[in-house]
Order: C-alpha cells, then structure tokens, then sequence
C-alpha cells in the first residue's frame, strides 16, 4: 500500500509535465512577449497606460492575422512601482515564461534594475518612457523609444529662458529618484550656460506627503519658476502646498508629469505651468488621431504620452519582427519555440534588426534609433489652464 | 526671521500629529507595558476609514462638505478604530499576555505587518486622494506667515482631544480605574477592578485617536495609502520615548520636539536627513535622561 501511495504522485506529475508539454506544442503560433510595468503603487497610472497602448497595438496586430502567421502574446507582470520588483518581474518572465524580448518601464529607477537581466540574458528590452540616459548604456540589448534627459532637460531651460523670459529658477527634485536626480542635473548645467541662475536646489524623497519645508525655503530665495523633475503624485501635492505657502509661480516639469491624476490631486494649484511631452493628442496627423480614436473607443480615455509611447515601442519591435520573418524565415520560427541555442541566435538577428530601425511612423513621431539605442525626436511643451492642457510649442532636437 | 517663523508654524502642526499618535503608544505601554508596533498602521486604516466614509457621504475631490459632515466622518473614523483596536487586542494581545514580553512585542509586529498587507489587499497599493472634507482656505498670521485652516484645525483638535484625555484620566472613575492598573495590575485586580475591561478601554481609547491623526493628516497632506503608517508610526514611538513612555504630557511635548525639529532641519540643512533626526534626538535623550524628558525614575524591584 505504502509503495502505490508514494508511486501516486510521480504518477500524477508525470502526467501534468506531458500534459504541459503538450500545451506547449499547440501553442507554437504564438511569439511571447514580456512586459513589466507599475500596475499598482505610487506611479500606478504610467504602467496601467502603457499597458493599454501596448495591448492596443498588439490586439489590433492579431486582428490583422499577426506576423508571418504567428499571433503575439504579451505576458503582463506588475513591479507596484518599485526597482526590486522589476527585477524579479523581469527575471520571472525571462526564466520561466522564456519570453523572446521585453516592454517596459516608464520609471528609469525601474528599468535600470531590470535592464541587466535582459543584457546578461541576451533578451532584447524596449523601454517606452525611460528617458535616463544611464538605462540604454547598460548594454547592446536595451532600447528605447522616447528622448533623453540632456535633450529634455535642455528645451525645458531654453523654454524658460527664451520663452518665458525667466532667469531665476529654483530645482526641487526627488533624491530617490534616478530620472529626477539627472533630469534636475541637465536643467541645471543648460540653464546656467544659458547665463540663468539657479537660487535654490532643493530635495523631496519619493513617497513623502509633506513638502513645506522646503518650499518656505524656495519662497524666500524669490525665484520665477520652480523646475520640478518629479513624478505627478508628489508633483501635484507640491503645488498645492505651494499655493497654502502663498508661493505661486508658475512650475515647469518633465514627462513624469504626465497623467490623468496630476490636475485631479493639484486641482486649480498648477494653472499657468508647463510640462514636457512626448506627443499631443489633437495633434491633426491621421496617425495620431486614428491611435487617439481607438485609444477612446476601447479604454474610454484619452491616451496620454506614455500610452502612446508604449503603442510606439510595441510597433517598434513588432516591425522588427516582420523584417526577421521576410529576411530571415527559418530564424523568425524558432522565435515560438523552446528558448534553445537556435532561438538565442534568432533573438540576437532580432536585436540587430531593432537596432537598425529607421524613420519608423509612430505615433509620438518618427523613430530612428541612434547608435547608442536612443530615439531622437522632438518634444512637445503644453501650458496648464483651468484645469486642462493647451499645446504650447514643438521644439525639434 | 520670516522664514523660521513659517518654519516654526508648519512643525508645530505636523508635531501636533505625531503627538496624537504618540499618545495612544503612551497610553498602552503605561497600562500593559506593551509596545504596541500596530498603533501606526491604525493610524493608517483611520484615514482610509475617513476616506470612504465621506465618499459614501457624497464628498468629492471637488465639492466642500458641511462642518457637520466632517464631524461625522472625523467622529465615524474614531469609532471605526475603537472597534479595531478592540479586536485586536482581544484576538492577539489578549491570547498572550500572560506569556513573557517579547512575545507580546513580536505579535504586535506581526499585527503591524499583516494591517500593512491587508490595507495594500484591501485599499490597493496605489495611492487615493483624500476628499476636500474642508476646502483648503490660507489665512496670512502676523510677520508675513502663512498657514491653512487646516494646520490650525489640526493644531485645535489636538490639543482638545489631549485635554479631554488629561481631564478623563485624572477625573474619572475609568481613569483612576486606568491609573491604577497602570500602577499594579494584580493589585488593582484585587482591589476589584475590571482589568480585561479597563485594558479594552485603553485601547479604544488610543485607536481612536490614531484615527483622527489619520484623519487630520489626509486633510492636510491628501495623499494616503497603505503603508503611510510606518514612518509616523515609528517616529511618533520615539516621539512617546522622548517625552518619557507612559507620560501624556511628555508624548505631547515629544511630538512637537519631533515636528519641529524635522522641519528645521529640512528647512536649514538637508531633505535627506529628514527621519534620520528623529533617531538622532532619540539617542541623544536616552544617553542623557533614559527615562524620557518627563519620564519618572523607576527603580526595578526585586
């Protein structure tokens, strides 16, 4: 009786791994794909966007009939907005799922944890948003699609000195925070060269709830616009505690800025700032408004720059795969399989294939990809009023 | 001198909270001589407690309620904390409290750690914006500082609920009940005293004003999610350890020494070192008077 007893089990395990293995062999037509990004935590509304734009893409890909025949199936993993998280989404999706490549993240603190993990596993990673300039220097697998810190830091210090006329800035940045610390670093070294001053730099942690320390201080060194490189849930509690201070000058920030919270948290506090994006919604390219239509239709929502730049980044990799597929067949076959040595080649045929990438249309703009893996594209400011934005100017890299 | 008044202000209201919380770590380690870790994430479920009620009473981000309203939430979030600080004491303190201290000391921390878990299960982990109970007015003091109605509300009913709990110990019934198991439980026992009850009330009593700290706090900083209790909850701790754990007035003046001190050193030295000086303070007291500021010498019997 003992013996059956201890036998049973093998029995059953035996029967599950055919059983997954047979799973495994239907499910040849299908290319995984892996994405991790902040469902939930502090920055939830930049990994929920970039999840919608991705799926977006990638749905409307399948409708289509998919690439060379196979469909794309993307593997979501939420990192609740932290670093740590993202490495070990990243390895989970690699290691266990054996996904062929990688979307994501926003949060450059977050993407530089993860990046590593596809460069020492030779999985090529996208990252939609992260404009860090550390993130794609991390090796020859990581890309992106979005500009980088020195080129937004410098339209935003040439915005406010030509623009705006302002010469007396003050820095609030998060000390946390690796896409604040260098975003602030660039604004500063621009806007002085541009013979601006800087009167104050001041630092928040990500996470605190109370800032009017700080901005005591920023009040009495009198400067005509903050800089706050900061992400929108402190930015937005920054501003109104501004405000209670009776400091109100206008703010100017970056992309972290973007999301539907940051006008619900700041209320009336940010009318007459401005803020760095990667693209602007009414923009009248048919491009643009046939991903702003489909974007509402589906998700009831207006796609903001990290919605679009993660359809971006889909569109980036899957354009990569089609040219694998038409070039290189037999290789582009073995992206569905088991991750052996014949897909690892393939995926390294795919990273040159991303690499090589030029004047694709996306939405955001046009991408071509540098040799240090960056896109350069313009970068669109838009002012705050009552509440909403209006476009204010594109400026060109 | 303008800017260190502003300072100054601004300490005296977030010191203020973290007297509030530190009160109810006083009140249960003067009883039970039980460092209770979970009082910091009630202060947590007060103000999501808050939260909902004024959604279910209708408050939006955007429309003001009535006075009544916030009283209603103010006194509903209380009452909510009570219930849970009850049970909690029933179902995890209760069970061990004849075992030895550090037994009690880790079933607090997993009390802390499993209201941290259950709030981020529960409430999700992304943060919720706390509804304009108040709207937010500022009012300009003499020499150019400026405050809110709200850092003066939290100032008022932290100093009313710390007078109301002063006069409560020292006038009534329950409180000389509270004193004199602080004093000797086994005696206090003998003497007649309901101790189980006496205990249970304490600890209402202290959840409950975690709760309108939570509250307080979601109205002027309106940001709250689930693990917003941790950093408070440990500062307030050495908020009540400064002032001398066991003393109300000594948590009171903790609090404040806490506030106060944090903005100052934000103000004129650096963000970063913004919680390291509360351990710093701490340190410091400790090696000069062990017992807290206002704290009694205790001789150990044997």
């Amino acid at each position: 009786m003992i013996r059956i007893r201890s036998v049973l089990p093998l029995f059953a395990i035996t029967l599950l791994c055919l059983a997954a293995l047979q799973g495994c062999a239907k499910r040849e037509t299908e290319i995984k794909v892996g994405e991790y990004g902040s469902l939930t935590g502090s920055t939830a509304t930049f990994g929920i966007s970039s999840k919608n734009g991705i799926e977006l893409y990638v749905d409307n890909l399948n409708v289509q009939g998919g690439i060379g025949g196979k469909k794309i199936h993307v593997l979501v993993e939420d990192d609740q907005s932290k670093p740590e998280e993202a490495a070990t989404a990243v390895n989970k999706l690699i290691a266990q799922d054996g996904v062929v490549a990688v979307l994501g993240e926003v949060a450059s603190s977050r993407s530089l944890a993860a990046a590593p993990i596809c460069q020492s596993a030779g999985v090529p990673m996208i990252s939609p948003s992260s404009t860090n300039p550390r993130v794609t220097d991390i090796g020859d697998q990581i890309f992106r699609v979005c500009y980088i810190d020195p080129f937004q830091g410098m339209v935003i210090a040439r915005f406010a000195k030509n623009t705006l006329h302002f010469s007396k800035a003050a820095v609030f940045r998060d000390n946390k925070n690796d896409y604040s610390v260098g975003l602030a670093n660039f604004f500063t070294e621009s806007f002085r060269g541009m013979g601006g001053t800087i009167v104050t730099d001041q630092s928040y942690s990500e996470g605190d709830q109370d800032f009017k320390a700080q901005l005591t201080v920023i009040k009495s060194k009198k400067p005509e616009f903050i800089f706050i490189p900061g992400y929108y849930t402190e930015v937005g509690l920054i501003a109104r505690q501004a405000r209670e201070l009776g400091l109100n000058v206008p703010m100017l920030g970056g992309d972290g800025w973007v999301s539907e919270r940051l006008l619900e948290i700041a209320q009336d506090a940010l009318n007459g700032s401005y803020l760095v994006n990667h693209y602007w919604e009414q923009d009248p390219n048919p491009l643009v408004q046939g991903f702003v239509q489909s974007y509402h239709k589906r998700y009831k929502a207006t796609p903001d720059g990290l919605a679009a730049l993660a359809y971006d980044a889909a569109g980036v990799l899957a354009n990569a795969m089609q040219r694998l597929s038409t070039e290189d067949p037999k290789a582009f076959e073995t992206l569905s399989g088991p991750p052996n040595a014949e897909q690892k080649a393939a995926r390294a045929k795919l990273r040159d294939l991303i690499a090589a990438t030029r004047d694709y249309p996306g939405v955001t703009g046009k991408i071509s990809l540098d040799d240090h893996r960056n896109a350069v594209k313009p970068a669109v400011f838009l002012g705050i009023e009552n509440r909403g934005y209006k476009f204010v100017a594109t400026v060109e890299p | 001198m303008q800017e260190f008044l502003q300072q100054l202000a601004n300490g005296v209201a977030w010191g203020s909270i973290y007297a509030l919380i530190a009160l109810g770590y006083t009140m249960v380690y003067g009883i039970l001589r039980l460092i209770n870790f979970a009082h910091g994430d009630i202060y947590m479920v007060g103000a999501f407690a808050a939260y909902f009620l004024a959604r279910a009473m209708g408050v939006g981000t955007v429309v003001e309620a009535s006075p009544l309203v916030a009283a209603a939430v103010l006194l509903g979030s209380m009452v909510i904390c009570a219930a849970l600080g009850v049970l909690i004491e029933l179902f995890a303190y209760r069970p061990v409290r004849r075992s030895s201290r550090i037994t009690a000391l880790i079933t607090a921390i997993g009390v802390s750690l499993f209201l941290e878990n259950a709030g981020i299960r529960i409430f999700g982990a992304d943060p919720k914006f706390f509804p304009q109970v108040i709207a937010p007015r500022t009012i300009a003091l003499a020499g150019g500082v400026m405050v809110t109605n709200h850092q003066i509300m939290v100032v008022v009913v932290s100093v009313l609920l710390m007078v109301a709990l002063t006069l409560f110990i020292q006038k009534t019934r329950t409180g000389k009940a509270m004193r004199a198991v602080a004093f000797n439980r086994d005696a206090a026992s003998l003497m007649g005293i309901p101790v189980d009850r006496i205990i249970t009330i304490t600890f209402a009593i202290g959840s409950a004003l975690a709760a309108a700290a939570g509250f307080l706090v979601g109205l002027t900083n309106p940001k709250i999610e689930p693990l917003m209790g941790i950093m408070p909850g440990v500062k307030a701790f050495v908020a009540a350890v400064l002032g001398g754990i066991g003393s109300i007035p000594g948590a009171v003046i903790g609090g404040l020494v806490m506030g106060i001190s944090e903005y100052m050193v934000v103000g004129y030295i650096s963000s970063t070192y913004r919680d390291a000086i509360a351990f710093v303070i701490l340190i410091i007291v400790l090696l000069i008077k062990p017992t807290g500021l206002l704290g009694r010498n205790v001789t150990e019997k044997v």
